[in-house]
């Protein structure tokens, strides 16, 4: 079996894939990657039904395959070379044996993620690879490391796929909670009027947001009854200062919570950089249902829209003819 | 039907876009605790389409389910009349309950905060660790983190709130205070809640065939030891935990 041998990295790389889920009752969140966006789009750009890759927070590392690897790169744009070539993000490449790939800091956003033809064989705990280091399940991978990779059926590279932008913070859309009514109505109208920034604090588990402003500490905040938290929940500890709850986030809490971000914006909470503003804004349930529709929507049609890197002129011709039936040949890849 | 129809609970609401939550209470109080695990049992038995999983906190019941296959209303309607179905504060206590006994060192540097949580409940520190260690709590969730217990109920003298702010670590083992209730911390963690006691159990083993220690429903107690009896516990695979089946 073939390794991806990683001769140095960052502190936050881990094998994510989409988490467990089932075991909410005893006290496990789901975990697997905080931009699940970016496992879809490496699946889509090397044709597989793998959901695996390497998420790497804030910075890279250097890699290297004793065979012939497919390798694509998605979320956060990284500075990325292949021997020393520059390696274009977004898109899917081919790695020769025995090359080294390496990977740098981010430029823009906060998780990169390196996908692999076949996606990684590490052994499973309870029912999946990702490591959830808030459970003490798994490990950061370390310079050392040599990772299973599983067996690839081949494909085409160098593919590229347009990213939907979500580097940059920006508007969220957030839902109510179970304790937005315990806020006074100017409070909240103050909360969608107010900008953030969000912390340098910032984790698997949920990322801080500093108010431009007073904060939103509750009188009552302190002895709220302990109740179920899911990804998203906008918590606000005594101090005033939100936290967004990413996906290895714990399963019950008493911190009151002002409203929780639809699961189609956490992809862009997540990417948000230390220093990006941040904006909230209340959407009606209809156009959360709508969104999320959206979402599942364009996640099925990621492979449909990807594209050759060179563009050959030769080629355009089938370039367009593709792009335009994309729609039709959405419905027969993997959700 | 036995339930007061004044306190608005049994309350179903929505969490986010695909949850929903069954509220037998809005504090933490026996029956509903009692309603809320048996309400879980029943609902799994039940297994209405569309439920993706559930679980319970203190007093309610959390339902995740698919939102681009289930109308929240048509699972809200489902699972209202599952509640008329029987008095869920009168039902039994799940079974297979244990007493479980775990050894705990109270203040010093091991639980820095023991001094501070027993002025916040009005006791001196010997009198704070007398309290804490001849309680008997129930386990009435497990949450936060995997296998993590919350337990209650402490005598009222503990109604302390939580932390303004968060304590940026402590570490697997820590027990700690707030609203009447103990946590035993299963992982290492921020926590806004007051670290008083250490003890060596080990709740989320994930390597093992049983995962997760404890259940709800379980009865624990924390009785007082030694730093070197505790010291002597960490190198005990149990962690000095014991358990017997309650009848």
């Amino acid at each position: 079996m073939s390794v991806l041998r990683v001769l140095s990295c960052g502190p936050g790389v881990t094998v994510q894939d989409r988490g467990r889920a089932g075991f909410l009752a005893q006290g496990l969140s789901r975990g697997g990657a905080v931009d699940r966006l970016a496992l879809e789009e490496g699946a889509a750009l090397l044709g597989q039904p793998a959901r695996t890759a390497l998420e790497m927070a804030g910075m890279g590392g250097r890699f290297s395959c004793d065979a012939p690897l497919r390798i694509a790169l998605t979320g956060a744009p990284m500075k990325a070379s292949l021997d020393g070539a520059p390696l274009r993000w977004h898109a899917s490449h081919l790695l020769p044996a025995g090359s080294v790939l390496e990977i740098g800091g981010v430029t823009a956003g906060a998780y990169g993620y390196l996908s692999v033809g076949g996606g990684f064989a590490e052994p499973e705990r309870l029912g999946a690879q990702s490591a959830h280091l808030a459970a003490g399940l798994g490990r950061a991978v370390q310079a050392g490391d040599a990772l299973a990779l599983g067996q690839d059926r081949g494909g085409e590279t160098g593919m590229l796929l347009e990213a939907a932008p979500r580097w940059a913070g920006g508007e969220i859309r957030i839902l109510p909670s179970l304790q937005t009514d315990l806020y006074p109505r100017a409070e909240q109208t103050r909360f969608e009027q107010m900008e953030f920034t969000r912390d340098a604090r910032a984790n698997r588990m949920g990322a801080r947001m500093n108010p431009g402003g007073a904060g939103f500490g509750l009188d009552a905040g302190q002895t709220i009854l302990s109740e179920v938290i899911t990804p998203g929940d906008i918590q606000i500890p005594g101090d005033g200062a939100p936290y967004v709850l990413l996906s290895e986030c714990q399963t019950t809490g008493g911190y009151p919570r002002i409203g929780t971000v639809i699961p189609a914006d956490l992809p862009k909470v997540a990417q948000a950089p230390a220093g990006a503003k941040v904006r909230f804004r209340f959407v009606s349930r209809d156009e959360a249902l709508a969104a999320q529709a959206g979402f599942v929507r364009d996640v099925k049609g990621l492979a449909g829209r990807i594209a050759p890197l060179v563009r050959d002129p030769a080629m355009m011709q089938d370039l367009l003819s593709y792009t335009l039936i994309s729609g039709m040949i959405t419905g027969e890849e993997e959700p | 039907m036995t339930i007061p129809s004044d306190t608005g609970f049994p309350r179903i609401d929505s969490v986010g876009l695909d949850g929903l939550l069954v509220r037998f209470g809005e504090t933490l109080d026996e029956p509903a605790n009692r309603a809320a695990l048996a309400f879980r049992a029943a609902l799994e038995r039940a297994g209405p389409d569309g439920v993706e999983e559930c679980s319970t906190s203190l007093v309610s019941c959390y339902v995740r389910f698919d939102p681009l296959a289930v109308a929240p209303e048509d699972l809200s309607a489902r699972l209202g009349a599952l509640v008329k179905t029987q008095d869920w504060y009168a039902a039994a206590l799940p079974e297979g309950r244990r007493l479980v006994t775990i050894p705990a060192v109270y203040g010093t540097d091991l639980a820095p905060q023991l001094a501070e949580a027993a002025a916040a409940a009005g006791m001196s520190e010997e009198e704070a660790i007398t309290s804490l260690s001849q309680a008997q709590v129930r386990v009435t969730a497990i949450g936060f983190a995997p296998g993590q217990p919350y337990m209650g109920t402490l005598p009222e003298a503990w109604n302390i709130p939580r932390q303004t702010a968060l304590t940026p670590q402590v570490p697997v083992g820590a027990l700690v205070v707030a609203i009447r209730q103990l946590v035993l911390f299963s992982v290492s963690t921020p926590t806004g809640w007051r670290h008083v006691g250490q003890t060596a159990a080990r709740l989320f083993q994930p390597e093992s065939e049983t995962p997760f220690l404890l259940r709800p429903g379980d009865e624990v107690r924390f009785p007082a030891v030694s730093r070197a009896v505790f010291e002597r516990m960490k190198e005990d695979p149990s962690g000095g935990l014991t358990a017997e089946v309650l009848a």
